[in-house]
């Protein structure tokens, strides 16, 4: 299948490997990636935010650039939640019905990662090995507004070398929220403490998720306390293979 | 801990501090952060166990959407149809257009019977619209008889959750409070010692009231029969012993018909109290000969109710049953406390009523949309399938439009607003896009320091006071894909 | 057609004003819709398709869970229990409703018979020992006993102040799920807007750290006897 790479601004500028990871594992599968460079971003923090006007523009672009893939896939569940679940409401308050159109048609074709391989593929297994012991954080929007379901774990299930620890009230929030984090920072970090005193309370080395986010947020807490714990996308421990060097 | 700032609902609205500032307090409040974690942790787990008892659960929350969706889209013709019915059932229906009115007419029916004291039961309207303090400056003492209720009465506070109002205050606090301010000489801190000093107090006032005082829960405009979903007795106490009874309900509380209360009554205990059936409900119709009281008012609220159904987004709000599921739910609520959002409805549900029913443009209720990190767990669990994190969003857009549009100058040069709009324009032009991201790389050097950002400027130094950040990458994802993967 | 003096002002009521809001808030709703338009699928359960046998148990032990007595006896051996129960609560005055049953009245205890005009007062039924009644309806679910006023069960008042409640369930009266009470209550409420009373365990309340202490207002102590048709009994 040729799949439409839709990096997001986040991992483009502040988490390549995951996209580069992505990529490697796609490709691996045996799938033709392409990378259209004129996508930017999505509107998410924009529109969420309350600058929903704003947003409009990126919604058009995004529709633009991704309109006629058969499949674009994203690491990354609350961008892919963004289009699925609001760009209709951004179509219906920018008062455009072609653009609503528009939107209706692409928004079944765009898959967060995790879904595209086990449900529209039909693959859980797909030839990774990470020897590390890891904790899964289900991200609130891969989980509630994508609902990719048990996606994830299966493909880390299948994962060789690799010991899989469940954590603990997985499904809190981790408190980032986009700008709520900056925004209500002290209920963001309260949040926080209790997710990360729940990630090492099962001893894991890695912490992992679909959402580099989240992830951001988590281990940015987990390195403040210099805890030696790591987060990894989920992209980047699926991609990763049996050689010398590791991640 | 008292509240003494004004709430969304008083006339200092506009002076009510914003989330983030009360939240501050809240969180590091270490009581409030154990009383309230442990309670709403027991009582998600005791819904799960009460809920998947059901098998259909998911169905009986798709009627319960479908019939409010109904009753707000007809709302006119449900309340003319519930006048009609309790008008033939002997009650007397009354509109109040907003609080004072209502307060007023209340007062007016209390005085006329020479009531000195009058007794209630629990009602978050009668809170909305500060019923107490009318009464109480009009010479009438309200006596509040829900346990919590009398304890924050007593204890001169505010109520911090819809369902159990004095969840912060723990078993020794409450005994100091009774031995304060009851007739009790010896008081242990056993909640059923508590409870029963609590009884003996109130039942004098219950069996000399004239005047009873309540919410309702559900009002059916098929048969005028009104609704009161309790657990202790008081409910059935104000609503039978006292010669006349008036409720005061929010237009959005009727239901189409009798038959209906067979979805309602199975979707509210069990996402509430998490129990199959909370201890007593009474379903009154009008006036009954020779039982109950011989004089009934029923008092159609609107204050606002109406400027939150003409929102074809924010409507769906109106269909919520009061249960409280959210508030346990929420990872937000659970750590800051009911308080944080001043207002008498707290949690999700009060973040997108309160500001829709004050009306946008005070900072206080602005903020309360963005007390939310969108996680949707409140969906998950709303009996009548709200979809808060829809209309948090679709409140964001508002507050941020009524800014833009209404402050001028001051809105265009406030800091949030000035780089949104700069990287708006950023990410529509891939130029500019790609020019940023080297930027940003160049222009980390200052701040990062041994592999890491410890401290960022202005206003995202919220980020880095309790987060590191890592820096921005020497290669950006285009520029790996350019080199490696690009066709020629 | 409302007509106005030459210096007067038209001033809406706060009943058309708010009907005029909701309808201009509303506009969006076509004008033909019809409330009925608006489909309620209805894809619960509607009736319970247990046994007899399972809905009689089912409704004890859900109602013995809210830490209320119940006791099942044969329909000869109820005159007794009800006798037995007063006895063993120490109950020397029993308010009764004006109809109930001549078999159920207990002996050797003073019985406080409420009876239109005049009621008995408040007072009298606040110094009571307890009350005596039957019931419209059971609700095996949710273990709730339903009251509606009827001629075994009297006004409201009767079950509320005083702390002590002896309730005869039927068998028959018992129905398995929430939707087929409402059902049985619908024509009685349609008709005669009698007072409806759901009862599920005595008074409660979870207000102190959320500990569930029983006993605020209602009667603190509630006893059930489940009255069987072919004199089985628990014993």
């Amino acid at each position: 299948m040729r799949v439409g790479l839709f990096i997001t601004c986040f991992n483009d500028t502040l988490f390549p490997e995951t996209g580069v990871a992505t990529v490697r594992l796609l490709e691996r599968l045996g799938h033709e990636v392409d990378f259209p460079a004129e996508q930017t971003c999505c509107g998410q923090m924009h529109f969420n935010t309350g600058y929903q006007r704003e947003a409009i523009p990126l919604v058009r672009r995004f529709v633009q650039v991704f309109g006629d893939y058969e499949a674009v896939v994203a690491p990354s569940g609350s961008c892919v939640g963004m289009v699925r679940e609001l760009y209709p409401m951004a179509a219906k308050l920018a008062g455009d019905d072609r653009l609503a159109k528009e939107v209706e048609d692409l928004a079944p074709r765009v898959f967060e990662l995790s879904e595209f391989l086990v449900k529209k593929l039909g693959v859980t297994d797909v030839g990774a090995y990470y020897p590390h012991r890891v904790t899964y954080h289900p991200t609130c929007h891969s989980l509630r507004m994508v609902k990719v379901g048990d996606a994830p774990l299966e493909l880390l299930r299948a994962v060789r070398g690799m010991e899989l620890v469940e954590l603990p009230e997985a499904e809190e929030c981790c408190g980032f929220g986009g700008t709520f984090a900056v925004k209500n920072a002290d209920t963001s970090a309260a949040m926080l403490s209790d997710k990360i005193r729940h990630a090492l309370d099962t001893e894991a080395e890695v912490v992992t998720a679909g959402d580099n986010s989240c992830l951001m947020h988590i281990g940015g807490g987990l390195t403040r306390g210099r805890t030696g714990v790591e987060t990894v996308h989920l992209a980047q421990i699926l991609a990763n293979e049996a050689t010398e060097g590791g991640r | 801990m008292t509240t003494k700032a004004p709430d969304a609902f008083s006339g200092g609205a506009s002076k009510t501090p914003t989330f983030e500032e009360s939240a501050k307090a809240s969180l590091s409040d270490a009581q409030l952060r154990r009383n309230l974690g442990k309670a709403t942790q027991t009582i998600r787990e005791k819904r799960k166990v009460a809920v998947e008892e059901l098998p259909d659960w998911e169905k009986l929350r798709e009627a319960g959407r479908a019939l409010k969706t109904r009753v707000m889209r007809h709302l006119d013709e449900y309340l003319l149809q519930l006048e009609e019915s309790v008008t033939r059932a002997g009650g007397k229906v009354h509109w109040a257009r907003d609080a004072e009115e209502a307060n007023r007419i209340i007062a007016g029916i209390a005085k006329s019977h020479d009531a000195e004291e009058v007794v209630k039961v629990k009602s978050i309207a009668t809170d909305e619209t500060k019923l107490n303090e009318h009464l109480e400056s009009e010479g009438i003492r309200a006596i509040e008889t829900d346990l919590a209720e009398l304890i924050i009465q007593l204890a001169g506070e505010t109520s911090s959750h819809i369902l159990v109002p004095a969840i912060h205050k723990n078993r020794a606090e409450i005994r100091e409070l009774f031995l304060r301010e009851l007739d009790v000489k010896d008081l242990s801190d056993d909640p059923a010692a508590l409870t029963e000093a609590a009884r003996r107090h109130l039942r004098e006032k219950f069996l000399k009231a004239k005047v009873g005082i309540s919410g309702a829960n559900f009002a059916v405009a098929e048969t005028g029969t009104v609704c009161v979903v309790e657990s202790e007795g008081n409910g059935r106490m104000c609503t039978t012993v006292p010669p006349v009874l008036v409720t005061l309900m929010g237009v959005e509380k009727v239901i189409p018909a009798w038959q209906d209360f067979e979805v309602f009554m199975q979707l509210l205990p069990r996402s509430s109290t998490a129990e199959r059936m909370n201890p007593y409900t009474s379903f009154w119709t009008g006036t009954s000969e020779d039982d109950g009281p011989q004089e009934f008012h029923l008092v159609l609220l609107d204050n606002g109710r109406t400027d939150v159904l003409d929102d074809e987004i924010g409507r769906q709000s109106l269909n919520c049953i009061r249960c409280s599921a959210c508030l346990n739910v929420c990872p937000v609520y659970e750590r800051t406390g009911g308080h944080a959002y001043n207002s008498v409805y707290p949690g999700p549900i009060g973040a997108i009523l309160t500001p829709q029913l004050v009306g946008i443009g005070k900072p206080g209720p602005d903020s309360l949309p963005y007390a939310s990190s969108l996680c949707g767990a409140c969906y998950e669990v709303c009996p009548v399938k709200i979809n808060i994190p829809e209309v948090l969003i679709h409140l964001r857009g508002k507050v941020i439009r009524h800014k833009q549009d209404g402050d001028g100058l001051r809105s265009k040069l406030d800091p949030e607003n000035v780089a949104m709009q700069a990287m708006a324009k950023t990410f529509s032009d891939i130029r500019l896009y790609e020019a940023s991201q080297k930027l940003a790389r160049i222009g980390q050097w200052p701040l990062a320091r041994s592999g890491a950002i410890h401290r960022l400027p202005g206003r995202l130094s919220g980020w880095t006071s309790v987060r590191d950040l890592k820096p921005v990458p020497e290669q950006s994802f285009r520029e790996w894909w350019k080199s490696n993967r690009e066709k020629s | 057609m409302v007509e106005v003096e030459p210096g007067e002002e038209l001033v809406a009521t706060a009943k058309e004003e708010i009907l005029w809001r909701i309808r201009r808030a509303t506009r969006d709703v076509p004008k033909d819709e019809r409330p009925e338009s608006i489909h309620v699928e209805r894809g619960y359960r509607k009736e319970g398709d247990s046994q007899r046998e399972e809905i009689v148990e089912r409704f004890a032990d859900n109602v013995a869970e809210y830490q209320a007595t119940v006791h099942i006896v044969g329909e000869d051996e109820l005159p007794e229990a009800i006798a037995a129960a007063c006895k063993k609560r120490g109950v020397e005055r029993l308010v009764i409703p004006p109809a109930l049953p001549e078999a159920w009245r207990p002996e050797g205890l003073e019985l406080l018979r409420d009876a239109a005009r005049p009621n008995l007062t408040n007072e009298e039924l606040d110094g009571s020992d307890g009350v005596l009644t039957g019931c419209a309806l059971g609700i095996a679910q949710t273990g709730t006993i339903v009251l509606d006023a009827g001629p075994t069960q009297g006004r409201r008042a009767l079950t509320l102040l005083p702390d002590y409640h002896l309730c005869v369930v039927r068998e028959e009266q018992i129905v398995d799920l929430v939707p087929e009470a409402f059902a049985k209550l619908a024509e009685t409420v349609r008709e005669e807007g009698r007072a409806v009373t759901f009862i599920s365990g005595p008074s409660a309340t979870s207000d102190i750290e959320l500990n569930r202490v029983e006993g605020v207002h209602g009667p603190r102590t509630l006893e059930v006897l489940v009255v069987r048709e072919a004199g089985a009994s628990d014993s």
